[in-house]
């Protein structure tokens, strides 16, 4: 039997392994471009902050003074004007977040799913600007002439709250910018956690309706424990959308350098600082300062969405390990 | 369709790389700085690239950036009401020339009340950005508007998120007229506000203003012009109330003496004189002395040299006050003097000037 | 019946009709957004807004400058960060399965993908912008570039985990070297998949506004020199909506308009493309 062989020269050979090497290559090399990315964007943000964290030290993070003027520098009303925001909007996003997950996994008939699944993954893609540009025409005016004037009567006056609701009604501020990002969020957290939801295996679901669980009981009780360290995770990527968001904000936050307790006062977060005062700033602490505010904010945004991935990941192991 | 798809994409490459690579029709400048100037200096470029061929590309992001960015050389001039004292100016190697004079006025969102029908001073206006006086019926209001129907509603007062000139000459004079302001806030292009809330450039102002009922703000007059909004009159170092016009921005500029200040380092604010408006001040170009690409200096030279010539009427239109003759041909000399290449010759020349 | 039964269906009830309700909560937010962007732009959109520059304070102008400007960023991010991406992607589908490197950048990257995008505005001012001396439309471009590059590796990496492996034993059997396998096999698989991924990245920054307001600035002339500041329609929006005059108001809107419609259809066209792709690998 006459076998057949196919005669491949050597050098044929050797170039198809050079292709192979290089090609791989290649890709490794792109594929750590990333990691380079990364490390360089924290050392430019590092050398830019240098002067003022060098000049302040770790008091500039509570420090809540901002005055060019005397050149005394503090982060700590952005960092609050941020937290303050995405805290507000995080209240808003996560009921209804849950909500919408909830409506589309269980009781909305499984015609309507796509479509409205997809009505809610637009949300997410319109420009934050849009959001903005909607914020100071539309709803500012709605917040001064109707929202606030109502929630300052009915609870201004009341304990523990009514502090929250002092101030002149502009329309502008702490909680107009919070509600916004909080509306920016909701498709963020709603697809999350419908794609956590629908990981949670039949036969446990099945398991509780055939002891005569309700719908409700059944997403209470086994869906949401079941899956409970993803939707965190989904909670705190939204969480790291909206700690960095600028457009949405800057329209509305007011842009005062003050700590107030009120959520109708203006305030600042650090990426709307950034904003309106990077290409303005005059003296190096000052640019210092406003290149260590980023430096802030990425570790701050760093943490959330590393610990977000964490809980994603383990879920999906999880999950992985079920099946 | 994937094969219609990448000859698609391979010409709109080719096209792109035509396009970035073409060469520019029209020479391009690059300003930025005080938002102060740019109605008059917009409407400028827009008439002179009809006449030169020559494209001026002004961002107004406030007299704070226009500083910075000259400083850095990432544009070719840079524009600030905020003038520089001749130890920054030695300093960075820049050169300075007041090109248009104009007045910041106080606006209010007062429905029902005309503009220039409100009445306030130096002293009250310091007290509201103090945040020492917090309703419109504030009896210090009230005392200077008899008859007039004030609001009780809380005053917002509107200030600059920004660097601007615009806060330098308002804070200059408010330092200049109550000395607890002086002492609490003072006077700079970006400084710590007790209350209110901040717009970006004189833009975010009126428009912060127009929107927020019961605010007060500031804006230099062209912008309280353009937008039809309700100023106020003040009393000016007389003792008398002037509504702010360029009769009145004239009367300020009337003393000033730019030939006898170093640097052209001159504030025109609270100056005496019956008809004067206490809130005026100039805009400032800034340039430096020493420049290693000549032509580019030229350009920008030339574009306000035809400013200078034939810009008066656009200016006034929009209530600026030009510079005076005198002063111009002052200017002038200085741009010969001092601003040089790197061979040390003079970068501009009378045979620059263009009809 | 047992008040304890009534009680379970009427929890029941109320709490389902509340992810209802919270749904239309979403949606409402949704249509009323739209609406006014449609209402508030439509008006301003004739011939004038893709043929004139834009307008000094005050008067009658386009959007032609920002709109090429935007393209012209768009495209050249698009051209950068796309092979990039493509080729991160296929290391991490194709050459890193159980490496820990790989774990290590597949992390990052989604790190990166959720990144504040002033950051980045940020960063490349630093890299670049001081570096030139002067703002460009080639430092927009880029800082967009670093924006589109996370999104692009994701999808690449999803898509050609989707290509089932016994296409690619197939062509190993018929001796194909690896390479020739991955680019003449799994990336045609992956074809839609990974242009959807592509589309999404562009979607994505053809809004963004943060990282390029210190990189390629504005212009309110005709540009498109790379070198010089470019105008774009985001940062015009912004210039623009933050004015007090109505021509300008008007003007922001139009482009938001441009804007949204041109982010959605981008959306749309990739969500039938991913179907599609989806459907083909099963």
């Amino acid at each position: 039997m006459k076998t057949i062989q196919a005669h491949i020269s050597d050098s044929k050979i050797r170039r198809q392994r050079l292709m192979d090497k290089s090609f791989q290559g290649a890709t490794t090399l792109f594929a750590g471009f990333v990691f380079v990315l990364l490390v360089s964007i924290i050392i430019s943000l590092f050398i830019g902050g240098w002067q003022a964290l060098s000049t302040f030290g770790p008091a500039f993070l509570v420090t809540d003074e901002w005055n060019p003027v005397t050149e005394k520098f503090g982060a700590l009303v952005p960092i609050y004007g941020t937290l303050v925001s995405s805290l507000i909007a995080l209240l808003i996003a996560v009921p209804i977040g849950f909500g919408i997950a909830v409506f589309l996994t269980e009781v909305a008939p499984h015609w309507m799913r796509r479509p409205v699944g997809t009505a809610i993954e637009l949300l997410a893609a319109i420009p934050s600007i849009i959001y903005g540009m909607w914020g100071l025409f539309v709803f500012a005016p709605v917040m001064a002439n109707h929202v606030q004037p109502w929630l300052q009567n009915h609870f201004g006056e009341v304990a523990v709250i009514g502090p929250l609701f002092q101030g002149a009604p502009l329309g502008i501020g702490m909680l107009p910018a919070g509600i916004i990002l909080g509306i920016m969020i909701i498709p963020f957290i709603a697809a999350i956690m419908r794609d956590v939801f629908v990981t949670t295996p039949q036969f446990l679901k099945e398991s509780a309706y055939a002891m005569g669980a309700t719908t409700w009981e059944v997403v209470w009780h086994v869906v949401l424990p079941y899956t409970r360290v993803g939707a965190i995770g989904g909670i705190f990527l939204g969480l790291g959308r909206a700690l960095g968001e600028t457009m949405a904000i800057t329209f509305i936050i007011g842009n005062a350098h003050r700590l107030n307790i009120s959520l109708f006062e203006p305030g600042n977060s650090i990426s709307s600082t950034l904003a309106n005062e990077f290409t303005e700033a005059v003296g190096s602490v000052h640019t210092s300062s406003l290149v260590a505010l980023g430096l802030v904010l990425f570790m701050i945004t760093f943490v959330v969405l590393a610990l977000a991935k964490l809980m994603l990941i383990s879920l999906q192991s999880r999950d992985q390990r079920r099946r | 369709m994937y094969k219609q798809l990448k000859q698609a994409a391979i010409a709109s490459v080719v096209a792109l790389g035509f396009i970035a690579g073409s060469t520019q029709a029209t020479t391009l400048m690059n300003g930025a700085g005080s938002t102060f100037v740019y109605p008059i200096l917009a409407k400028w470029a827009d008439t002179y690239k009809t006449k030169a061929n020559m494209s001026v590309n002004y961002q107004s992001i406030g007299s704070g950036g226009g500083i910075k960015q000259i400083k850095a050389k990432t544009v070719d001039f840079g524009a600030s009401d905020k003038p520089l004292n001749t130890k920054e100016l030695d300093e960075s190697g820049l050169l300075q020339f007041p090109v248009v004079m104009g007045g910041v006025v106080p606006v209010a969102n007062l429905p029902g009340i005309k503009p220039g029908e409100l009445k306030l001073t130096g002293p009250v206006l310091a007290d509201i950005y103090l945040g020492k006086i917090k309703t419109w019926d504030d009896a210090a209001i009230a005392k200077l508007n008899p008859g007039v129907k004030l609001p009780s509603e809380k005053i917002a007062a509107v200030s600059r998120a920004d660097g601007s000139g615009t806060t330098y000459i308002f804070t200059h004079y408010l330092s200049k007229v109550s000395p607890e302001f002086k002492e609490k806030i003072g006077n700079n292009t970006s400084v710590s506000w007790p209350t209110g809330v901040s717009g970006k450039g004189n833009e975010g102002v009126a428009s912060y203003v127009q929107r927020i009922k019961g605010a007060i703000g500031y804006v230099e007059y062209a912008y309280a012009l353009q937008n039809k909004m309700t100023y106020a009159q003040l009393q000016n170092k007389a003792g008398k109330f002037v509504s702010p016009d360029s009769t009145s921005f004239q009367a300020a500029a009337a003393s000033a003496d730019w030939a006898h200040t170093p640097g052209f380092d001159l504030m025109l604010t609270d100056q005496a004189g019956a008809g004067s408006w206490p809130i005026t001040g100039a805009t400032f170009i800034l340039v430096h002395k020493n420049q290693d690409k000549p032509e580019n200096a030229q350009h920008v030279l030339q574009f306000f040299d035809w400013a200078y010539r034939h810009g008066d009427k656009l200016a006034e239109q929009l209530d600026y006050v030009p510079m005076p003759a005198a002063v111009v041909k002052l200017v002038e000399e200085t741009w010969k003097k001092e601003i040089k290449d790197t061979g040390g010759k003079a970068v501009w020349t009378e045979a620059l000037i263009q009809k | 019946m047992d008040w304890r039964y009534l009680r379970r269906r009427t929890l029941n009830i109320v709490n389902l009709s509340g992810s209802v309700l919270a749904t239309l909560f979403g949606l409402v937010w949704l249509f009323w957004i739209l609406w006014v962007t449609f209402s508030a732009g439509f008006s301003a959109i004739d011939w004038n807004l893709f043929t004139q520059d834009t307008p000094p304070p005050g008067g009658q102008g386009g959007l032609a400058n920002a709109i090429v400007g935007s393209l012209m960023m768009v495209g050249i991010a698009t051209l950068i960060g796309t092979p990039i991406g493509i080729l991160a992607g296929t290391y991490l589908a194709e050459f890193g399965n159980n490496k820990f490197m790989a774990g290590v950048i597949r992390f990052i990257n989604d790190i990166l993908l959720s990144a504040p995008s002033i950051i980045i505005g940020l960063f490349i001012y630093e890299l670049v912008v001081v570096r030139i001396g002067h703002f460009s439309g080639l430092a927009g471009a880029l800082a967009l570039s670093i924006i589109l590059l996370p999104v692009v590796i994701r999808t690449t990496e999803e898509m050609l985990r989707l290509v089932p492996n016994t296409l690619r034993e197939a062509a190993l059997a018929l001796g194909a070297p690896r390479w020739k396998v991955i680019t003449l096999v799994a990336y045609r698989a992956a074809l839609s998949g990974i242009l959807t991924g592509v589309l999404l990245a562009i979607a994505r920054i053809a809004g963004e506004t943060a990282p390029l307001l210190f990189t390629a600035l504005n212009n309110q002339f005709w540009s498109t020199d790379l070198n010089q500041p470019m105008a774009n329609l985001p940062v015009v929006i912004f210039q623009f909506a933050m004015s007090p005059y109505p021509e300008w108001q008007t003007l922001a809107w139009a482009g938001s308009l441009l804007i949204t419609l041109s982010v959605l259809a981008l959306s749309i066209v990739a969500r039938i493309l991913l179907r599609k792709a989806k459907m083909e690998s099963q």
